[in-house]
């Protein structure tokens, strides 16, 4: 079969594209979005009419596919893991009311923070949910295990969670495919009580999904995934999982490790396999990419056995991602290290692009703020949280997509005024509108900025819900036509600019300002696809 | 054979190209890769990092072990020095000396240069001027990937054709560009 070079996120999509999905339901989010956008790029996806559109918001999303999988065919559903948090609620009752289609979720953890506000680790859910977890430890498993994923999903009835973090995500190997299968017919599920979870009906489906416990551990024990490989020094044992089992390897020549280890890619881990090692090995070493979930079910609450290590008694850090030198020093092998980092070097902090539109219209509002002191402005999730950063120092919180607008509301409810709410378009849209409806039903007055780029930046510039359609949904929500200002972030309108937004920080009731203008980014890529269209049309 | 290979530089300047190159020309070849990438947050204007591996053996681990690193390609001074805990005792660096200056306490030039100086196998030279001198400014990239291409093992030849095919459907005259990039790069190298 073809062999392809594709990166962890795009294994895993042209993964779901040849086992059959009907849909794809996401909102981007690093270190997911390649995902999603890889389906939208596949031809084969387009011929087959494969729904990849983006999603509102991660809860929409999962409860669409939710939706798909009621009708008998398969949806992957992709987000970062604190996506995860917005769909709590389709995704723990979906556990309840199990699968028909094949439903996996796809979650796409960030250790060491690289592009997220937290590390948690998507396995937790899982285990709260109560369902069966995924976790590749490379390209190529990626791409094989995602078909599993949904043969286990239609077998066992349950959605599966399928965990990878950014280091897969994002690191390209060699992939060999196998054949595309086709779709599923539509088919409704037998139990016609499945999906109406009346508590008569949830204490019912509760008991089924308790029932399958055992089965989803065996299937961990025998479907291959996890492997026992035997050691001959058995004074250490390794439990591996992810691609901690490659960080591991890597610390021994032809990739052979001299103890025996348990490589982990399916969850819950068999207990079997478990209770062999803690029997033959003296220490046990758990080393997981995330935090130390199994490594403390293992130790047990007292941690009586005296013989695990891993994060919890500092063998591995407590935090952030692995990588081989951390093992490295974990089993004892001497530090490898080249020449340090010579004091010429100095931090280079991202920042906003060369004429991006956010510049223009924080360079406003901090001209408009000026009297008011600090802490008057709360901000959201997007390439504005640069904001935060010098020259500009003009936010002060980011805590979760759609808190600025409900923040400046408590602020203000608090009696710290004025309030200014800072949010993205995109991120207006997920999160931010039904805050909006908050502050518009108790007239609070906050002055609400919706940065309008017309795409989701931060992510590489995906289509924004939000386009076209901002004023009419602040209409909708009851804000007055008059206080909804859009203004253009340019500095020929600066001083414009600063007066609008003193205007409606006077006005003591919601207002909304739009400073309208394209991501620079975006706009370059349009530019010049609107210049190799022009060139196409004048050779024919 | 194997080769661990950081490459360096700021988010916007090209690296990925270079790695789509060598990792083209590696697999052409039958040889095993991993490419550990950036994408997100720090690709704004901050300081990116590619770890990329290429071996005639299956690979375990998709980031290279500190001090184990053979080659730093960069397109930024500065930013070839962040990596330098990652290179061995005999790796080499091969950076681009125009820098990109984008934060208010960059280093003075001479700073830089001496710091630079001070690295025991090193190929700097700017590639941003050489490319100019072929109107080809976007192509400093491929100029220091040509001076790299000796120490990566394979022939040159196979290098010309991965940038052909990856440039193909950007027309002749983007490809020949860059093959001529390619080229200044290798003979500065020499």
């Amino acid at each position: 079969m073809q062999k392809l070079l594709l990166l962890g996120d795009e294994a895993i999509a042209q993964g779901a594209l040849d086992a059959g999905i009907t849909g794809v339901y996401a909102y981007p989010g690093t270190p997911s979005t390649e995902i999603t956008e890889y389906i939208q790029h596949s031809k084969t996806a387009k011929e087959k009419g494969i729904h990849c559109t983006w999603s509102a918001n991660e809860k929409t999303a999962m409860e669409e596919a939710i939706g798909v999988s009621y009708t008998g065919r398969r949806a992957l559903v992709c987000m970062k893991h604190v996506g995860l948090n917005v769909a709590a609620d389709p995704f723990t009752n979906s556990a309840v009311t199990g699968a028909n289609g094949g439903l996996v979720y796809l979650i796409a953890d960030d250790p060491s923070m690289h592009s997220s506000q937290d590390e948690q680790d998507s396995r937790y859910y899982a285990r709260f949910a109560q369902i069966p977890c995924l976790e590749p430890s490379n390209q190529q498993e990626a791409y094989d295990m995602i078909r599993y994923a949904f043969d286990l999903s239609e077998k066992l009835h349950t959605p599966v969670l399928f965990r990878v973090t950014t280091r897969l995500a994002h690191s390209r190997s060699g992939v060999e495919l196998r054949e595309a299968r086709a779709q599923n017919e539509i088919k409704l599920d037998p139990n016609p009580k499945r999906f109406i979870l009346l508590p008569a009906n949830a204490r019912v489906l509760y008991k089924e999904l308790l029932g399958k416990q055992k089965s989803f551990e065996e299937c961990a024990l025998n479907d291959g995934f996890n492997r026992y490989e035997d050691g001959s020094d058995k004074s250490l044992g390794i439990i591996a999982c992810g691609i901690g089992y490659n960080y591991l390897l890597e610390n021994f020549a032809d990739r052979k490790c001299p103890h025996p280890v348990l490589k982990v890619s399916q969850y819950p881990i068999p207990r079997a396999s478990v209770k062999k090692m803690m029997e033959e090995c003296g220490k046990v070493l758990v080393v997981e990419e995330g935090y130390p979930i199994y490594e403390e079910l293992i130790r047990g609450y007292l941690d009586e056995s005296g013989k695990i290590l891993g994060r919890l008694d500092g063998t591995l850090p407590r935090d952030g991602e692995l990588n081989p030198n951390l093992l490295a020093a974990a089993l004892g092998l001497p530090k490898t290290t080249g020449e340090p980092i010579p004091d010429v070097v100095v931090a280079r902090p991202p920042s906003l692009c060369n004429g991006c539109p956010h510049i223009d219209s924080y360079n406003a509002l901090n001209e408009a703020m000026q009297d008011f002191g600090k802490g008057h402005v709360f901000a959201d999730i997007g390439c504005y949280t640069l904001g935060a950063l010098p020259p500009y120092n003009a936010i002060y919180s980011t805590v979760d997509m759609g808190a600025s607008i409900t923040m400046a509301k408590g602020a203000v409810d608090s009696g710290f005024a004025p309030a200014v709410a800072v949010i993205g378009d995109s991120t207006f849209t997920h999160s931010g509108m039904t805050g909006l409806l908050d502050a518009v039903n108790d007239k609070t007055p906050i002055t609400v900025m919706i940065l309008d780029n017309s795409t989701t930046g931060m992510t590489g510039g995906q289509d924004s819900a939000a386009f076209g359609k901002i004023e009419s949904i602040c209409m909708g929500l009851g804000v007055e036509k008059e206080h909804i200002r859009v203004i253009k972030p340019l500095k020929n309108h600066h001083e414009e600019n600063v007066r609008i937004i003193k205007e409606e920080i006077a006005y003591q009731g919601v207002s909304v300002i739009v400073p309208r203008r394209e991501c620079i980014q975006t706009a370059a890529r349009h530019a010049k696809e609107a210049a190799r269209a022009k060139a196409a049309a004048a050779k024919k | 054979m194997k080769k661990d290979i950081i490459l360096a530089g700021v988010g916007g300047q090209g690296i990925l190209s270079i790695a789509t190159v060598i990792g083209r020309a590696a697999v052409a070849n039958g040889m095993y890769l991993k490419q550990a990438e950036v994408h997100g947050m720090s690709q704004r204007g901050g300081d990116v990092q590619s770890h990329l591996r290429i071996s005639t053996d299956p690979i375990a681990s998709d980031l290279i072990p500190e001090g184990k690193a053979d080659l730093i390609i960069s397109v930024e001074p500065m930013e070839s020095l962040r990596y330098l805990p990652m290179l061995h005792e005999g790796g080499w660096i091969i950076t681009n000396t125009e820098p990109f200056k984008n934060v208010p306490n960059y280093p003075s030039d001479a700073d830089l240069e001496a710091a630079l100086k001070k690295v025991k196998n090193i190929v700097a030279f700017n590639a941003e001027a050489m490319a100019k001198e072929i109107n080809a400014p976007r192509s400093a990239n491929m100029v220091i990937l040509g001076a790299a291409t000796a120490q990566l093992g394979l022939p040159y030849e196979e290098f010309e054709k991965a940038v052909r095919e990856i440039f193909a459907n950007k027309g002749e005259e983007v490809v020949e560009t860059n093959i001529k990039a390619l080229a200044l790069g290798r003979e500065q190298a020499k």
